[in-house]
C-alpha cells in the first residue's frame, strides 16, 4: 500500500518554492527600495548644484543676489554651534551614563532615570525647540544666539550620548576593574583610569554621531526664530548666526521667488551631507579601529 | 627618629600618606553625588519641557474653551472672529502618517525579513550600512526632495494635485522612516532562536514560511513596537510637511490638498513673531502639549509592548 503519492508531493513542493522565491525577489526589490532613492537623491542634487559649488560658493557671506551668495555664515555658525553643543553633551552625557551604570543601585530612581532617558530620545525636535525658545530665548534673556541654539540642541541629542556612553561603559569588562580594585585603586581612581579610557572609542562615536544629528536639525533652529538672511558672521557665542540646514530651509521656500535659489539650496545640501558623511566616517574609523574587543 | 633610607622623614611619608587617603576619602563621597545631580538633569528637561507646555496651555483655555479647541473644525488664528479648533490640524498630521506608513509598514518589513531570513552574511554587510545612511540624511533634505522632485512627478500622473499637497510629504516621510522599521524590526526576528527555524525547515517548510509562520509571530512584539515608534516619528516630523505640504488649514481628507500638521503650524507661529500673551502665542503651545501628548503616549506604548511582551527563549 501507499501512503504517500509522490507526484503529488512532487507537485505541491514545486509551487510552494515558486511561491519562496517569488517572495524573495519581492522582499529583495522592497530592501533595494531605499538604494534606489539614496541614488535618485544623491544625483538629483548633485546635477542641480553642478555650476553653484565652487570656493566663492564657500567663502561668500550670504547675499540676496543669487550669483554672488555665499555659506561661510553658515559654516561659521555651525562650527560655533559645535562649539556648544560638544562639551556639554560630553560632559553631561558622559556624566549621567557613569552615575546609571557605576553609581545608581538598581531600583526605582535608575528605571525611572533610563525610562526618562528613551521617553526624551523620542520627543519631536520641535518640542525641544518649544522648550528652547520659552527658557533660553525668553526667559533667560539670552535671545537667538549661538549659546541658546546650542543649549537647546545640547539637551536633544543628550539622550543619543546617553546611550551610547552607557553601552561603551557596560562593554567594559569586570576583571579590568577587579585588577584595579585588587591593586588597591578607589572606585572614582578606577572609573578614571581604567573604565573611561576602554570604553572612550564607544562615547565618542557616541558624541560624533550626536553632533552629526544635531548639524543636521532644522526644527528647533526656526522654532528659535533663527534667521537666515543678511547678519554679520558670528565671532562667538554671543553672536546671531545661522547654519545650513536653516540656509536650506529658506533658499527652498523662497525658490519659488528667485529660481536659483533652488540651486543654492541644492548646492548646500550637498555641503552639509559632504560635512554628515565625513563625520559618520569618522565615527566608523573610530569604531572600527580602536574598540578593542575584550 | 627614624630616617628613612633616603633621608626622608616615615612621619612625614605617614602623614602624607593619610592625607592622601582623606583627600580619596572625600572624592569618592564627593564624585557619586555630583554624578547623580548631571544625571538629573534629563528629569529637569522633562520636567521644564511639562511645566513650559502647561503653563502656556492653561492660559490658552483661560480664551478659548476645551471642547472648542478639540473639536473646532475651523482653525482661522489671524484676524477678528478668530477660531482655534485643532481638528485641521489633527487630520493634516494624522493623513501624513497614514500616509507614511503606508509606505514604511510594507517596505520596511519587507526588508526586514530578507536582511534576517534571506540575505547572507555579505550581503547583509551591504545593506544595512545603506539603509543607516538613509536614516541619517536630515529631514530638510528630504523636505527639499519632496518639494522639488517628488511633488513634480506626481503632478504629472495625478492631474488636480495642488502644487503642496500632504501626498507628496507622506510619501517621503514614509521613506525617511523605512529604516528605522526595517532594523528595528530585523533585530527582533534575529533574535528569534535558529532552533525555532530549523524545526519548522526539518517539518519541510520553505523559506518564506518559516519567516511568515514562525519568524514573524515569533518577534511580532518587537515588529509592533517598532511600528509605534515609527508613527510617532511621523507625527512629530516637521521639515518635509512644513515644506512639501504648505499652510493651508484645511479640514478635509482629500489627500491632493495642501493641509498643515501640528508640527507646521508650530513652525509657522513662531516664524510669524506672534505677539507674547496674545491668543494666537498661547494658542502655539496648546498645539505643542497636544503634540507632545501623543507622541509621549506612543512611546510609553511602545516601551510597554516591548518589555512585557518580550519572549523569553
Amino acid at each position: 500500500m501507499k501512503y504517500v503519492d509522490a507526484a503529488q508531493v512532487q507537485k505541491k513542493m514545486n509551487s510552494r518554492l515558486t511561491v519562496n522565491n517569488i517572495a524573495k525577489s519581492l522582499f529583495l526589490a522592497a530592501t533595494l527600495i531605499g538604494l534606489v532613492v539614496l541614488v535618485i537623491l544623491f544625483y538629483r542634487v548633485i546635477s542641480q548644484s553642478m555650476g553653484w559649488i565652487d570656493l566663492q560658493f564657500i567663502t561668500n557671506k550670504l547675499s540676496t543676489m543669487a550669483d554672488r551668495a555665499g555659506i561661510m555664515g553658515a559654516i561659521m555658525g555651525t562650527l560655533w554651534l559645535m562649539l556648544v553643543v560638544a562639551p556639554i553633551t560630553l560632559f553631561l552625557g558622559v556624566g549621567t551614563a557613569i552615575y546609571l551604570e557605576e553609581y545608581a543601585k538598581k531600583g526605582r530612581l535608575q528605571r525611572f532615570l533610563q525610562t526618562n532617558i528613551s521617553n526624551l530620545a523620542g520627543v519631536p525636535s520641535i518640542v525641544f525647540g518649544i522648550l528652547g525658545l520659552t527658557i533660553f530665548v525668553r526667559a533667560a534673556g539670552l535671545g537667538n544666539i549661538v549659546l541658546a541654539g546650542g543649549l537647546t540642541m545640547a539637551l536633544l541629542v543628550l539622550p543619543i550620548v546617553v546611550v551610547a556612553s552607557q553601552e561603551a561603559i557596560r562593554s567594559v569588562p569586570g576583571y579590568l576593574r577587579e585588577a584595579s580594585y585588587g591593586m588597591g585603586a578607589t572606585k572614582w581612581q578606577t572609573i578614571k583610569n581604567i573604565v573611561l579610557p576602554a570604553s572612550l572609542p564607544g562615547i565618542l562615536t557616541g558624541v560624533i554621531l550626536a553632533l552629526s544629528r544635531a548639524i543636521g536639525e532644522t526644527a528647533p533652529l526656526v522654532v528659535l526664530g533663527i534667521p537666515a538672511l543678511l547678519i554679520p558672521l558670528p565671532e562667538g557665542i554671543f553672536d546671531k548666526f545661522t547654519v545650513l540646514p536653516m540656509q536650506i530651509y529658506y533658499w527652498t521656500i523662497d525658490a519659488a521667488l528667485v529660481a536659483e535659489y533652488a540651486n543654492l539650496a541644492a548646492a548646500t545640501i550637498v555641503v552639509l551631507l559632504f560635512i554628515l558623511l565625513v563625520m559618520n566616517s569618522i565615527a566608523v574609523i573610530i569604531r572600527n579601529k580602536f574598540q578593542r574587543r575584550f | 627618629m627614624a630616617k628613612h633610607k633616603d633621608g626622608v622623614n616615615v612621619r612625614e611619608l605617614i602623614n602624607e600618606k593619610k592625607t592622601t587617603l582623606n583627600t580619596n576619602r572625600l572624592i569618592e563621597a564627593f564624585i557619586p553625588k555630583f554624578l547623580m545631580v548631571i544625571a538629573t538633569i534629563s528629569i529637569f528637561t522633562t520636567l521644564g519641557i511639562i511645566l513650559t507646555l502647561l503653563f502656556e496651555t492653561v492660559e490658552f483655555f483661560k480664551a478659548v474653551p476645551f471642547l472648542d479647541f478639540f473639536t473646532g473644525t475651523k482653525l482661522k488664528p489671524l484676524g477678528e472672529n478668530a477660531q482655534f479648533g485643532v481638528l485641521p490640524l489633527l487630520t493634516g498630521t494624522i493623513i501624513s502618517s497614514v500616509i507614511a506608513m503606508a509606505v514604511a509598514i510594507p517596505i520596511g518589513l519587507m526588508s526586514a525579513v530578507y536582511l534576517s531570513e534571506y540575505a547572507s552574511d555579505r550581503v547583509r554587510r551591504i545593506l544595512k550600512p545603506i539603509l543607516e545612511v538613509l536614516a541619517g540624511i536630515p529631514t530638510i533634505v528630504y523636505g527639499f526632495f519632496a518639494f522639488t522632485f517628488v511633488t513634480p512627478i506626481l503632478r504629472a500622473i495625478i492631474p488636480g494635485l495642488e502644487p503642496t499637497n500632504i501626498l507628496s510629504p507622506g510619501i517621503v516621510m514614509g521613506i525617511m522612516i523605512i529604516p528605522m522599521v526595517a532594523s528595528l524590526s530585523e533585530d527582533a526576528m534575529s533574535s528569534v532562536p535558529n532552533a525555532m527555524r530549523e524545526g519548522a525547515l526539518a517539518l519541510g517548510s520553505t523559506k518564506l514560511e518559516v519567516a511568515w509562520k514562525v519568524v514573524v509571530p515569533a518577534a511580532m512584539s518587537g515588529i509592533v513596537a517598532s511600528f509605534v515608534l515609527a508613527i510617532s516619528r511621523a507625527i512629530g516630523e516637521t521639515m518635509i510637511v512644513t515644506i512639501a505640504s504648505g499652510s493651508t488649514k484645511n479640514f478635509t481628507f482629500d489627500i491632493t490638498q495642501s493641509m498643515q500638521t501640528m508640527t507646521a503650524y508650530i513652525v509657522e507661529v513662531t516664524g510669524g513673531d506672534a505677539p507674547a500673551g496674545s491668543t494666537l502665542y498661547y494658542s502655539l503651545y496648546a498645539v505643542a502639549m497636544t503634540l507632545f501628548v501623543f507622541t509621549l503616549i506612543m512611546n510609553l506604548i511602545a516601551q510597554y509592548i516591548s518589555r512585557k511582551y518580550r519572549e523569553e527563549y
